[in-house]
């Protein structure tokens, strides 16, 4: 089974800090993580290369440092890495993201299936997976939690998530699914993977090497424009209650009287 | 700030980053569930064997990475961060490895070390038994040729992972008269007729790490599970506990770093009397002991494993320093730690209470720090007889 | 690529003040850009006093003529028989855009025995209605949803498309987008009107909340947007409104699937609907276990309202992540939402700021979630909550 995992490299939550006054991000002391979602879709891959055979590639557009997200993913088991950097892709919106991406998965070859995680946690947008199946024409299912491959290795069936419940889909391969964290739980590096990625070489593909016209990558293929970008400050209308337990309760069932909810 | 640079290589680095991985992520989250319902770490030696940390001393040709007891000590002191019974757990495989990997027959090494290594079976350590702890050569369980077997039978006691580990180095009597030469090693698997388990004993500390007898009644087992060679028994034990001892010492430094940490963290914000109480010299000087002693014993222990993989002989006084030295620090500094937490220190619900009743295990086992300070008393007594 | 005219350049460090990713700043008296980092978003060429910056960028693929876009369109979405309350939302939204634009609002609505929703959604503001109703939409599909209505914008060229960023919306609308080539900004907060040239402009967040950012679309049409359910606010609906309503036949090569829905499964929530809910008790970490929780229970049970749930309280296992409030959870705004020992996380306090009341009992005053709320209480939700649960039912006579 061919398979191709779209992994970004995005900055941890937990160490961004916001400058409130400034209304910026403080950059100092970032780490840079796969984005959690991406992490799911490789081990997806993974373990359907485990149970039928076949390869992994994961794929990344990004600076020259998403490299070491390369790095980290075959050393968890991930056959083969592309990082696709180029000054010419920058400033890219998910309209321009999904045209450079396509056109390195059409380059990579004959695929049975993309995997992506459901969004990136620092544009959120989750719109990455449905605009690249549109692009590579493949059918598609977003918030897959559940996967396996009929015995015809050419079917597939899933289970998406909506705020109902969930669905059951079935669909032929080639195809593309994007997948929530409740799919899997991923694996740890193994010591071999580790040695073999450190030792790995990860081929740079630029705008030229993927037949990508200029006009339609980077900042200049992107449809939306940032106006502006802010810090946000939350009004302050809070009331703190004060004293013994009692005595905060009693304060609090005064004012939802007041308020008519009691 | 600059710490004290060990000049790792990449790979050593690696096995450092995965170990820290599998303890932040895997151990860290459920120890002091698997604390307080003495339950064994399956899923984590799972993890660990997946990690293809179990063969990092082990051949190549048997699915291992040849690395030596360096890295082993890398690897013991980054998990041991997250808890040491689990770290006892992964490292008493290494313990009941080593003999079959020192002493082996082609045959046996073939047999056992791929599963050793690929983590697939578990090994245990048998030696001590009711009269024989620090005195070994007093071992009452013996073994008997006939025909085809030897039959042992005798119990040995406190044994780590006893019941969970399906290959057992046991050392047993063979001659009584012949004294350091009287034991002989053998291997015994689980299943073997005549060998069965004690129930699991209720510890201080320690609690996810399985500890029980080894019970040999009328125990069969073929000719060709003997390890070494006749008489070799204790020789083949007190080698073992050589390459052993570094990696308790290492264990105890990840332990006492975990300590460290937490101490540290919370004289940062635990304010009393309108301040961090870090801001107090009291505490500054205790953590300022911990600190130093720590990196001492860290220091200790690597120079001493690295000296060992340089391949030269007769290592036990160095191997009995770094072993004495950084439990003992151990003891000290997570005894330490609680004091400065000090009534949430006592708590269950804070992780340092159960550092310092598993740190007291450190000080006794794999030799007691008694036993430690005879040895090196001796080898200095032989020593400066030369000069 | 960002160039600094070196000339013009006054090193006033305007640029470096307003850049959000630190990547332009002065040395040496002289502006200078770290390329590596420069998202080339502009608001520094905007800002600078002196015009010494330029954004080089190549013309575009796209051209179009701009004004021959005309209109708004909400794509509205009917669940379990009803209208989603997020296509109420958006209806009431663009009723004040067009206004703005001097436009008409069209609503467009796919599914099965969807005809008798035309009125409601006229009622509610659409000027126009346009019906897909066909026995190959009663399930929902990526590609049939997609494939007609991207051929419906096509042939009728709205200037904007509004849709409900739900698990449909967020989909299938993305498709749409890359059919037509054009931007979509998704969960937008805020949409309003640009007056110098009438754009849209969508507002968003983005790091998980941590940053708000607005963002147009320029040279391309339609401008689309999706926005949660609960953000915007829905309007009464006026029963005297008139509307036309168009039957569109969908063409028999749009209808084509790959994807088959086998088996749809409802799955009870905790109590009323979430994000219908007018009260909601959420519980966080700082119930520290399982058995405590119930307590979030009792009084949700006693207010007659939901149980809501931290990633935190998800990820222990105590609560399903259906209930889980929040950046990649749900967005609800009730009259009166209670978050016990929740710490709020800016993940958690995206999907729940804009409720009408918010208390927050927690053991830390420094907590951020006492940042948003109208009424605090510091101690432990273990000795609280019981104190509360007696008071209220002292206070209803039980």
């Amino acid at each position: 089974m061919n398979i191709v995992v779209c992994i970004k490299q995005v900055p941890n939550a937990k160490t961004v800090r916001y400058d409130t006054e400034k209304g910026t991000l403080v950059r100092e002391g970032v780490e840079a993580i796969i984005n959690p979602f991406d992490f799911h879709a490789l081990e997806a891959g993974l373990h359907l290369k485990d149970a039928y055979g076949g390869e992994v590639t994961v794929l990344s557009m990004g600076p020259p440092q998403a490299e070491n997200a390369l790095r980290e993913s075959l050393s968890l088991g991930a056959d083969k890495g592309v990082l696709l950097s180029d000054r010419a892709f920058a400033g890219a919106d998910t309209l321009a993201t999904t045209y450079t991406l396509a056109k390195a998965i059409e380059k990579l070859g004959p695929v049975d299936l993309v995997l992506c995680g459901k969004q990136a946690i620092d544009g959120d947008t989750a719109q990455v997976g449905p605009g690249l199946a549109a692009r590579l024409g493949l059918p598609y299912v977003t918030c897959v939690n559940a996967l396996s491959v009929m015995d015809d290795e050419k079917t597939i069936q899933v289970r998406r998530i909506n705020e109902d419940g969930y669905d059951i889909l079935e669909l032929e391969m080639p195809a593309l699914l994007t997948v929530l964290a409740s799919i899997n739980t991923p694996r740890l590096p193994s010591l071999k993977g580790k040695m073999m990625a450190g030792k790995a070489e990860i081929p740079i593909w630029d705008a030229e090497g993927i037949g990508a016209k200029p006009s339609m990558v980077g900042l200049t293929g992107s449809a939306t424009r940032v106006v502006s970008t802010w810090v946000p400050t939350f009004e302050a209308r809070r009331e703190m209650f004060g004293g013994s337990a009692e005595e905060q309760v009693d304060a609090l069932v005064s004012r939802l009287k007041a308020a008519g909810i009691l | 700030m600059t710490q004290v640079n060990y000049f790792l290589t990449e790979e050593q680095q690696m096995i450092v980053d995965l170990a820290r991985q599998i303890a932040k992520e895997k151990i860290i989250p459920v120890r002091a569930r698997l604390d307080e319902n003495n339950e064994f770490p399956w899923d984590i030696m799972r993890d660990i064997a997946q990690a293809d940390l179990f063969g990092l001393y082990i051949p190549e040709q048997y699915g291992g990475f040849a690395k030596g007891c360096f890295e082993n000590c890398l690897a013991l002191e980054q998990l041991a961060y997250g808890c040491i019974a689990v770290t006892t757990t992964f490292a008493a495989s290494a313990l009941g490895g080593y003999p079959i990997l020192l002493f082996g027959s082609e045959k046996q090494k073939a047999r056992y070390l791929p599963d050793i290594a690929s983590g697939k079976r578990l090994v245990a350590f048998g030696l001590t038994e009711a009269n024989a702890g620090s005195d070994a050569a007093g071992i009452q369980t013996t073994a008997v040729e006939d025909g085809e077997h030897w039959v042992l039978n005798g119990t040995k006691q406190w044994i780590t992972s006893g019941g969970e580990a399906e290959i057992y180095t046991i050392v047993a009597m063979t001659n009584k008269n012949k004294g350091a030469r009287g034991a002989t090693a053998y291997i015994v698997e689980k299943g073997d007729p005549g060998f069965s388990f004690g129930k699991k004993e209720r510890k201080m500390g320690l609690n996810a790490s399985s500890t029980t007898e080894l019970i040999m009644n009328d125990c069969r087992i073929p000719k060709d599970r003997i390890l070494g060679r006749n008489g070799q028994g204790f020789l083949i034990a007190m080698r073992t506990l050589d390459i052993a001892r570094p990696g308790i010492g290492s264990i105890a430094v990840g332990l006492a770093q975990a300590a460290l940490d937490e101490a540290v963290k919370y004289a940062r914000q635990r304010i009393q009397f309108g301040q961090p109480i870090i801001s107090f010299q009291a505490l500054q000087h205790m953590l300022a002991d911990m600190a130093t002693n720590l990196e001492a014993s860290r220091a200790l222990v690597y120079s001493v494993a690295r000296t060992i993989d340089d391949g030269k002989k007769d290592t036990a006084k160095i191997s009995a320093m770094a072993k004495l030295f950084a439990t003992d620090m151990a003891m000290r500094i997570t005894t330490d730690a609680v004091q400065i937490l000090g009534g949430y220190g006592y708590m269950k619900s804070y992780p340092v209470e159960k550092m310092m009743r598993d740190a007291k295990i450190l000080q006794i086992y794999e030799g007691t720090n008694q036993i430690m300070r005879n040895i090196i008393g001796q080898a200095l007594n032989k020593e400066y007889a030369k000069k | 690529m960002l160039k600094v005219d070196t000339e013009k350049c006054t090193g006033c460090g305007e640029c470096e003040e307003s850049c959000t990713f630190d990547a332009i700043f002065v040395k040496d008296g002289v502006a200078v850009v770290d390329h590596d980092v420069c998202t080339l978003c502009g608001i520094c060429v905007d800002g600078c006093p002196e015009g010494a910056l330029e954004l080089h960028v190549e013309a575009g693929a796209f051209a179009t003529d701009l004004s021959s876009w005309k209109g708004i369109w909400v794509v509205a979405e009917c669940r379990g028989g009803d209208l989603a309350s997020v296509t109420l939302e958006l209806l009431a939204k663009s009723r004040e855009l067009a206004a703005e634009l001097d436009a008409e609002v069209t609503a467009v609505l796919m599914g099965q025995g969807i005809e008798s929703k035309a009125r409601e959604l006229i009622f509610h503001g659409a000027d126009r209605v346009l019906i897909v109703d066909h026995p190959e939409l009663a399930t929902f599909t990526d590609e049939v949803y997609g494939n007609i209505l991207s051929d419906l914008a096509k042939r009728e060229r709205p200037e904007i498309i509004l849709a409900g960023a739900t698990a449909m919306g967020r989909s299938y609308i993305p498709r749409v987008a890359t059919i037509l080539e054009t931007g979509l900004t998704a969960d937008c907060t805020g949409l309003d009107i640009r007056s110098k040239d009438k754009a849209l402009l969508q507002t968003r967040p983005a790091f998980g909340g941590n940053l708000l950012a607005t963002i147009v679309c320029p040279e391309h049409r339609p401008q689309m947007a999706t926005v949660r359910p609960h953000v915007m606010k829905a309007k009464a609906p006026d029963p005297v409104r008139k509307g036309e309503v168009i039957r569109i036949v969908p063409r028999k090569s749009l209808l084509g699937h790959k994807v088959q829905v086998l088996e749809s499964v409802k799955e009870q929530a905790e109590g009323p609907n979430l994000s219908e809910a007018d009260i909601i008790v959420t519980a966080g970490r700082g119930f520290e276990q399982e058995k405590n929780v119930e307590l979030a229970r009792e009084l949700a049970d006693l207010l007659e309202g939901t149980v809501g749930s931290t990633r935190a309280a998800v990820d222990a296992g105590w609560l399903s992540s259906r209930t889980q409030i929040g950046q990649t959870g749900v967005t609800v705004s009730p009259k009166l939402y209670i978050a016990c020992g929740v710490s709020g996380a800016i993940q958690h306090i995206v999907g729940m700021q804009g409720s009408e009341i918010i208390v927050a009992i927690n053991k830390d005053a420094e907590a951020p979630i006492f940042d948003v709320t109208t009424y605090g209480l510091v101690g432990d939700v273990k000795e609280i909550l019981p104190l509360l649960i007696k008071r209220i039912q002292k206070e209803r006579g039980l």
